[in-house]
C-alpha cells in the first residue's frame, strides 16, 4: 500500500489487520478489513469521493465522523452511504456519487 | 538579537510567534551558583495555565507545591539534582536539564523527544534552537525511555558548551519523516 | 427495559456522568455513535494539563482507556456503542439507530453530552478534497493510521491547531505553516513553543486566501490580514501543500437539545448557542441535563467534572442519594471546577458562564 499508511508511530500502535480486496469504480484495490471505506481510499490515493449536486464540484471527506455528508458514495449499488463511517468488507464495490445519486425507486 | 540563548527576539515574541524571548528566558535562567554545581532543571514555562505535573514528578521537593493549579512553577535550585524526572512528566514539553559542568568543552542537555526513530547512545544528532534553526551537532549520551509508549522519552545530548541554553530540539541526520521547513 | 438515565455521548463528559450516576445507584444507558467510546479522547496522543490527581500529564488516549474500562466494569451501565441518537420525543423517549436497526428507548432523565462540531471557514476552494477539519485529520491519522497527505497548511493557532500540527509531525507529515488571523497565538504558549522549535512557522496576522487545485488541493495562498481581518493585497505567499487543515473553532452540538425544547442562549465565549442550565447541570426542561462541550466549548478536564456533577444530580433527583450528601459532594466538585477555571487563560469561558449564571438567577428572581 502507498506511503500514506503510518507503519510506525512514536505513541500509537496500529494493530495488523486483514487485507481485503474491493472495487472502486471497477478498479481493484486493497484495504484493511473493518476500516472506513474513506480511509482505505485515501490510503490508496483517492481523495474525490463525491461530486456536488449543483456544480458537480469534487468533494472529499470533511468531518470523518459521519456528521457532514460530504462523503456520500454508492456502495454495492446503495447510494448515500457515508464512506467515512461505513466499514470495508472483502469484495465491496464502491462508486463515486453525483449529488443525491441514482434513485432506487426509479422515479 | 544575539544572546546567551542564541539569536532570539528581545521581548514580546512568545505570543506573537511561539518563540520565547530573551526577556522570558532571563526570568527562568538558573542562578550562577546552581549552574556551577552541576545539572539543573530549566523550566521554560511562562504562562499561567492549569497544570501541575512537574511538582508531582519531582521526588526531591525542588518544585514548590502548587497552591493554585494555575500558578507558574517555582523551583528551589538548592534542591534540584538535575535528575530529569520533570522533563518526562511535563505535558508542555517545557522543561530541560542543562549540565554545564560536564567537561571543559561540553555540556549535557536533556530534552523531551517524542519522534521516531529514537536516537541511540553515541549517535551524532543535529541540534536546533527555539525557532527550529540548525545550530550544531551533539552526541547522544543517554536515552531514558518510559516503561511504555505513553511516557515521553528524554534524550541527553553532549553538546558544545555554548549550546547549553541555545539548543532545544534534536533530529537525526537522515531526517525523521516529515521534514523541517 | 426502562432506564433511570440515558446518556447521549461517550466522551469524557458522558463517560464521567454515567459512572458517577451508576456508582450512586442509577441504572444508565450510554449511547455513542462511534464503536469506540472516548469521544475526542481517542485521538489525543498528547499529555493533558490540569491536576495530577485528575489525569494531568496523562495522554488523552490513556484517559479515554481508563474511563472506558471503568464504564464497562460497571454493572449498572448498559453501553450502546455504534448507536446514534436520531431524535428526542416529549414522552421521554429517544429514537436510536444501531447496526441492528431503529428503535426507541425511554428513561426518567437524560444527559446530553454530545460534544461539538467544527466551524467551516470561507475562502475560495474551501470545498476541494484536501481541505479537512482538524478532527478529521486526527481521526484519519491517529485512529485509522493513515496520513492525510504529505504537506499541510494549518489554519488556526488555538490549542487544537497547535496540537494537531505537532501530531502531524509525529506521523511524519510536513507542516508548512500555521496561520492565525489574530495578533496572538490562541493556544497555550508551551504548545506553540514546542511546534515552533520543530521549525514550523506560526504566522500571526495571517490567513488563507485561497486553495488551489482542480480535483483536489494542490497548493494554497496565504496573506497578511489587517486589524479587521481583511487580507492585504500584495502580501500573498504560495505554499506547496496537499492538505489544508482547518482548526478554526468549535461550536456546541445542540440538535437534540433544540428538539427537546431546552432553552438555549447565544454566548460567543462558549462557542455559540448553548443550553441554559443551573448549578446541577440541569436545563430548564426538568430531567434534561447537559455536560461537556455541548454545554460550552472548554476542556476535557472541565467536561469530566461537569459530567460528574450531572451524574450526581441525577442520582439526587431520582432519590438515590440524600440531599445533604449530594450538596456536599456537588459543592466539592464545583469548587474544583472553579479552581481550574480561575487562571487568566480562562477569562473567556468564565465570562461566558457568568452570563449563564446571571440568566438563571434573573429567571429565578422573577
Ligand atoms: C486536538 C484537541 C486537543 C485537545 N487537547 C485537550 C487537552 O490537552 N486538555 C483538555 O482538557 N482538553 C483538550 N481538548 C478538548 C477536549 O477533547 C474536549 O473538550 C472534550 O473531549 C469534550 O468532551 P465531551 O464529552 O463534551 O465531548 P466529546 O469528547 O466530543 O464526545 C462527544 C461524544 O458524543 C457522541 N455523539 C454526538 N452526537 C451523538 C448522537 N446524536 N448520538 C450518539 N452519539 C453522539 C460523539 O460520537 C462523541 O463520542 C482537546 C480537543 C482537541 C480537538
Ligand atoms: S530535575 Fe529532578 S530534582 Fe530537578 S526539579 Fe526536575 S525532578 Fe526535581
Ligand atoms: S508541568 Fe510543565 S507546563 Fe505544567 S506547570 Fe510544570 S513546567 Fe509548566
Ligand atoms: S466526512 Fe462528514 S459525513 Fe463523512
Amino acid at each position: 500500500m502507498t506511503g500514506l499508511r503510518i507503519e510506525e508511530h512514536p505513541i500509537l500502535d496500529f494493530p495488523k489487520r486483514k487485507k481485503v480486496k474491493f472495487f472502486f469504480e471497477g478498479r481493484e484495490m486493497e484495504g484493511y478489513e473493518g476500516e472506513p471505506i474513506a480511509a482505505a481510499l485515501h490510503a490508496a490515493g483517492v481523495k474525490v469521493l463525491h461530486h456536488s449536486l449543483k456544480l458537480a464540484r469534487p468533494r472529499g471527506f470533511f468531518c470523518a465522523i459521519g456528521n457532514c455528508s460530504s462523503c456520500l458514495m454508492i456502495v454495492d449499488g446503495v447510494p448515500n452511504v457515508r464512506a467515512c463511517t461505513e466499514r470495508l468488507r472483502e469484495g465491496m464495490s464502491v462508486e463515486r456519487q453525483v449529488g443525491r445519486g441514482p434513485s432506487l425507486t426509479g422515479r | 538579537m544575539k544572546s546567551f540563548y542564541g539569536d532570539l527576539p528581545e521581548k514580546g515574541s512568545l505570543l506573537s510567534s511561539g518563540i520565547p524571548s530573551v526577556e522570558d528566558l532571563d526570568g527562568v535562567l538558573p542562578p550562577a551558583d546552581a549552574r556551577k554545581k552541576g545539572p539543573v532543571a530549566v523550566l521554560e514555562c511562562f504562562q499561567e495555565i492549569p497544570c501541575d505535573p512537574c511538582g508531582y514528578a519531582c521526588k526531591f521537593g525542588a518544585i514548590k507545591e502548587f497552591s493554585d493549579v494555575n500558578d507558574l512553577p517555582v523551583i528551589d535550585w538548592t534542591k534540584c539534582t538535575g535528575c530529569g524526572q520533570c522533563v518526562a512528566a511535563c505535558p508542555g514539553l517545557a522543561i530541560f536539564v542543562v549540565d554545564e559542568t560536564y567537561s571543559p568543552e561540553e555540556c549535557l542537555i536533556a530534552m523531551p523527544h517524542e519522534f521516531l526513530p529514537l536516537p541511540e547512545r553515541d549517535q551524532v544528532v543535529l541540534l536546533y534552537d527555539r525557532e527550529g534553526r540548525h545550530v550544531g551537532e551533539g552526541t547522544v549520551h543517554r536515552v531514558v525511555r518510559g516503561k511504555d509508549k505513553i511516557a515521553t522519552p528524554v534524550v541527553w545530548v553532549r553538546a558544545p558548551k555554548a549550546l547549553g541554553y541555545v539548543a532545544r530540539a534534536l533530529g537525526l541526520p537522515e531526517r525523521e519523516g516529515g521534514s523541517r521547513n | 427495559m426502562e432506564y433511570d438515565l440515558i446518556v447521549v455521548g461517550g466522551g469524557p463528559a458522558g463517560l464521567s456522568g454515567a459512572l458517577k450516576a451508576a456508582q450512586n445507584g442509577v441504572r444508565v444507558a450510554l449511547i455513542d455513535r462511534q464503536e469506540q467510546l472516548g469521544g475526542q479522547l481517542v485521538k489525543q496522543t498528547h499529555k493533558f494539563f490540569g491536576w495530577s490527581q485528575r489525569y494531568a500529564g496523562v495522554r488523552g488516549i490513556e484517559i479515554g482507556r481508563r474511563l472506558r474500562d471503568a464504564v464497562c466494569a460497571e454493572p449498572r451501565i448498559t453501553v450502546f456503542a455504534g448507536t446514534e441518537a436520531l431524535g428526542y420525543y416529549p414522552d421521554n423517549s429517544l429514537l436510536i439507530e444501531s447496526p441492528s436497526g431503529v428503535s426507541r428507548i425511554t428513561a426518567k432523565t437524560f444527559l446530553f453530552a454530545t460534544g461539538a462540531q467544527e466551524r467551516m471557514l470561507l475562502f475560495r476552494g474551501n470545498d476541494l478534497p484536501g481541505v479537512y477539519g482538524a478532527g478529521a485529520v486526527q481521526t484519519l491519522m491517529n485512529v485509522y493510521g493513515v496520513r492525510p497527505g504529505r504537506s499541510v497548511l494549518m489554519v488556526g493557532s488555538g490549542n487544537i491547531g497547535l496540537i494537531v500540527s505537532y501530531q502531524l509531525r509525529q506521523a511524519g507529515v510536513t507542516v508548512r505553516a500555521i496561520v492565525e488571523a489574530l495578533p496572538q497565538v490562541g493556544g497555550y504558549a508551551v504548545h506553540a513553543s514546542k511546534v515552533r522549535r520543530l521549525g514550523i512557522p506560526i504566522l500571526t496576522r495571517h490567513s488563507i486566501k485561497e486553495a488551489h487545485g482542480t480535483e483536489c488541493v494542490e497548493g494554497a495562498t496565504i496573506w497578511e490580514v489587517d486589524d479587521k481581518f481583511r487580507g492585504i493585497p500584495g502580501t500573498e505567499k504560495d505554499l506547496d501543500v496537499d492538505v489544508i487543515c482547518l482548526a478554526t473553532g468549535l461550536t456546541p452540538l445542540g440538535d437534540l437539545l433544540w428538539q427537546a425544547g431546552v432553552s438555549m442562549t447565544y454566548v460567543p465565549e462558549l462557542g455559540g448557542f448553548v443550553p441554559i442550565y443551573d448549578e446541577n447541570m440541569e436545563t430548564e426542561r426538568p430531567g434534561i441535563f447537559v455536560a461537556g462541550d455541548a454545554a460550552g466549548i472548554e476542556e476535557a478536564s472541565t467536561a469530566m467534572l461537569c459530567g460528574e456533577i450531572a451524574g450526581l444530580s441525577v442520582a439526587a433527583k431520582i432519590g438515590k442519594i440524600p440531599r445533604q450528601r449530594f450538596e456536599e459532594e456537588r459543592n466539592a466538585l464545583a469548587q474544583e471546577l472553579s479552581a481550574l477555571r480561575s487562571g487568566p487563560l480562562s477569562n473567556k469561558v468564565r465570562t461566558g458562564y457568568e452570563r449563564i449564571r446571571a440568566l438563571v438567577q434573573g429567571r429565578r428572581g422573577r
